[in-house]
């Protein structure tokens, strides 16, 4: 063993390292926290098959929107679709990923899962303070046979800004004018009453098991994992629902998404919808400095769609039906180089 | 010989007037590189305070320009019209900080008390340790312990008998309104409470250790009882460190964020004032929302970063006048 050969050995090696750096990808995603589950657990799969990495920060809707205003990443999340102007503003576009449904949660001894049954005008006034007991006509006259006690409703709401609050309030918005002139809908709003903020799901989760006689609202994987008591919601149709996959699949097939992707699925058209159910979005640029890294971030979202149904099925969230999807495949053509060329896929 | 005996009277007279020979000029390299580093360490505090205010004052403009003075007074809190009044968070965070001080200084008076002046030997050294791993526990921890078993026991055993008794009478039933639930100011302040002790009472403790033993003898020997001891003696002597651990513990209840964003309920309206409601501090405010605030909420968010700085800033400067009264009454007493 000389020392020539040495070096001749550490040369290639290096040169195989720096083929392989320029061989894998690596993208950098940040945004919202509800689908920072499913995007790891495809990252890590997408791993094992193309050794291409994916990094993925759950930082919030809110800081995911700035830091790819911002170009810090490579691509954006938000629970809450941007509006069309706004994406133009920014230069951006977006595209939904998985689909999944808010669910009010209560804590009402002697009611059973499923038992109880509001419309979302009823929910709005609990929310707003105008029905405070649980035995109120209003909600004794959707529910004949269930024995509703005679105590005050305890609200829960989130405290941090959320995804989740804004599909709540803006489903509150859509069915009770009263809420859409009080209160409105956001990330964040003035919430009436005096109920309780509880952060994150888990935060109002932990309340309402605590608190008796509460009702709060949570993302649906969490109210499944945590066998919280849900309630039936009357939809558009006038039909009673309970929440699960089909309801949300429902409503994410009732909204169109042909002419823009800003589609918020509460309130969707569809016998069988879910009535509070939102999407989860990415946002891209439209206009790439870095083709490659756009390349390399449409492949994850190309592998994702192909292979990670199972995956999220598995955590609770909903795919997103075929037709949407090929949808998104053919607004992925908006995404450009400097060049203005299409960024390709391959 | 001429020459030398100049120098040599010098360095006698020198030693007869009894002054140290003249200090040496010139420094080695050594002295002012740590002159230079001792300075430029207690310049940069400096620099980072300027720092922080300047940043916030920045970052705050905005929101100061839009709503000026009226933001303290004001309530609204409504992220959804970009209507922000900081009264309801300014309200949460001092009433919970003086439930805080209410119930620690003195249950940390009494622990340093027993602590120097009646525990027997062998159990100061245990308790002592155990009051200072108690501030080393994690605020998340406190946070965690008062939601889920701090939370229920105050709401049935404390809240409920409490409404029950006093529901009707005027002043006391209105502070006691509001659901029984546990989580509210009032839980917040005893979390803190619980959270604070530990730093007043050890401050007090090793205050309260350093007063000559020759002062409380003589006392004692005068026969004085021990309260006496510790009211004459101990604690004129130990003014100035109490009131520093008291206000060390202030300043921790002011700023205290976690703990209190688990427990207090996190509702930015004031409907009544009441302990048992939900209320939102600064702190927890600024944890809850400033992930996800831009534009003009992200700006009120950082005017009341702004006023918790300034009301800091008051305690300390209050106390500081408080410390400078009573040494003035010193020399007039008799």
């Amino acid at each position: 063993m000389n020392f020539k050969s040495i070096r001749l050995a550490s040369v290639t090696a290096a040169l195989s390292v720096l083929a392989m750096a320029a061989h894998a990808d690596e993208v950098t995603g940040a945004g919202a926290s509800f689908p920072a589950p499913i995007y790891s657990k495809w990252a890590e799969a997408y791993n094992k098959a193309t050794s291409n990495k994916v990094n993925y920060q759950s930082v919030g809707s809110g800081a995911g929107i700035k830091q790819i205003v911002a170009k810090t990443v490579d691509f954006g999340a938000s629970d809450m679709p941007l509006k069309d102007e706004d994406l133009a503003k920014d230069g951006l576009m977006q595209f939904p990923t998985v689909i999944g449904g808010v669910v009010p949660v209560i804590n009402v001894s002697g009611v059973k899962p499923g038992q109880l049954k509001l419309t979302g005008a009823v929910l709005a006034d609990i929310y707003l303070g105008k029905i405070t007991k649980w035995n109120d006509a209003a909600i004794t006259g959707l529910n004949p046979g269930v024995t509703l006690p005679d105590a005050a409703i305890a609200t829960v709401h989130r405290a941090d800004g959320s995804g989740t609050s804004f599909i709540f309030t803006n489903y509150l918005s859509k069915v009770n004018a009263d809420w859409k002139a009080k209160v409105g809908e956001g990330t964040a709003v003035n919430w009436p009453g005096s109920g309780v903020g509880g952060k994150g799901n888990e935060g109002v989760s932990q309340y309402v098991q605590r608190l008796p006689n509460s009702i709060g609202y949570v993302e649906y994987a969490y109210a499944k994992q945590n066998k919280m008591d849900y309630v039936q919601l009357k939809n558009k149709e006038g039909n009673f629902v309970s929440p699960d996959d089909t309801a949300f699949k429902a409503a994410a097939a009732g909204a169109d998404w042909t002419k823009s992707f800003y589609q918020v699925l509460t309130e969707q058209a569809g016998k069988d919808a879910w009535p509070i159910t939102g999407a989860t979005f990415i946002l891209m640029h439209t206009a790439q400095d870095k083709p490659g890294q756009a390349t390399a971030s449409l492949k994850f979202f190309d592998w994702a769609y192909a292979n990670g149904d199972k995956a999220a099925d598995e955590l609770d969230y909903v795919p997103l039906p075929d037709s949407l999807k090929q949808l998104i495949h053919k607004q992925w053509a908006s995404i450009k180089d400097t060049a203005g060329k299409p960024v390709a896929l391959k | 010989m001429a020459a030398t005996l100049p120098a040599d009277q010098t360095l006698r007279k020198a030693k007869d007037s009894g002054k140290p020979p003249g200090r040496r000029r010139t420094s080695p390299l050594g002295d002012t590189l740590f002159s230079l580093l001792a300075h430029g360490a207690a310049w940069l505090t400096l620099a980072i305070l300027a720092g922080i205010i300047g940043s916030l004052v920045v970052g705050a403009m905005p929101a100061i320009r839009q709503f000026g003075p009226a933001f303290i007074w004001h309530m609204e809190w409504d992220p959804v019209q970009d209507h922000y009044g900081g009264l309801a968070m300014i309200y949460g965070t001092l009433a919970t900080s003086f439930i805080a001080l209410l119930i620690a200084v003195p249950v940390s008076f009494g622990i340093a008390l027993f602590l120097t002046e009646m525990a027997p030997a062998w159990l100061k050294r245990p308790l002592g340790v155990a009051i200072e791993l108690l501030a080393g526990v994690p605020s998340i921890v406190y946070g965690m312990w008062g939601l889920t078993v701090f939370g229920p026991i105050l709401a049935n055993w404390v809240q409920a008998p409490l409404q029950r008794a006093f529901g009707n009478v005027p002043l006391l039933g209105t502070l006691f309104s509001g659901p029984p639930v546990g989580i509210g100011i009032l839980c917040a302040g005893i979390i803190l409470a619980i959270m604070i002790i530990p730093f007043i009472a050890s401050v007090m403790r090793d205050v309260f250790e350093v007063t000559p033993p020759m002062l409380k003898e003589s006392a004692y020997g005068l026969g004085a009882t021990t309260w006496e001891v510790v009211y004459k003696i101990v604690l004129p002597f130990t003014k100035t460190g109490v009131i520093g651990g008291i206000m060390l513990g202030l300043g921790r209840a002011l700023g205290e964020t976690m703990a209190v964003t688990f427990v207090i309920g996190n509702q930015s309206q004031l409907s009544q004032i009441s302990l048992f409601n939900a209320a939102n501090t600064i702190t927890s405010v600024l944890a809850n929302e400033f992930a996800e605030a831009d534009g003009m909420h992200r700006s009120a968010l950082l005017f009341l970063a702004l006023i918790l700085f300034v009301i800091t800033f008051i305690v300390l400067s209050l106390a500081k006048v408080l410390l400078m009264r009573l040494r003035k009454g010193e020399g007039t007493k008799a």
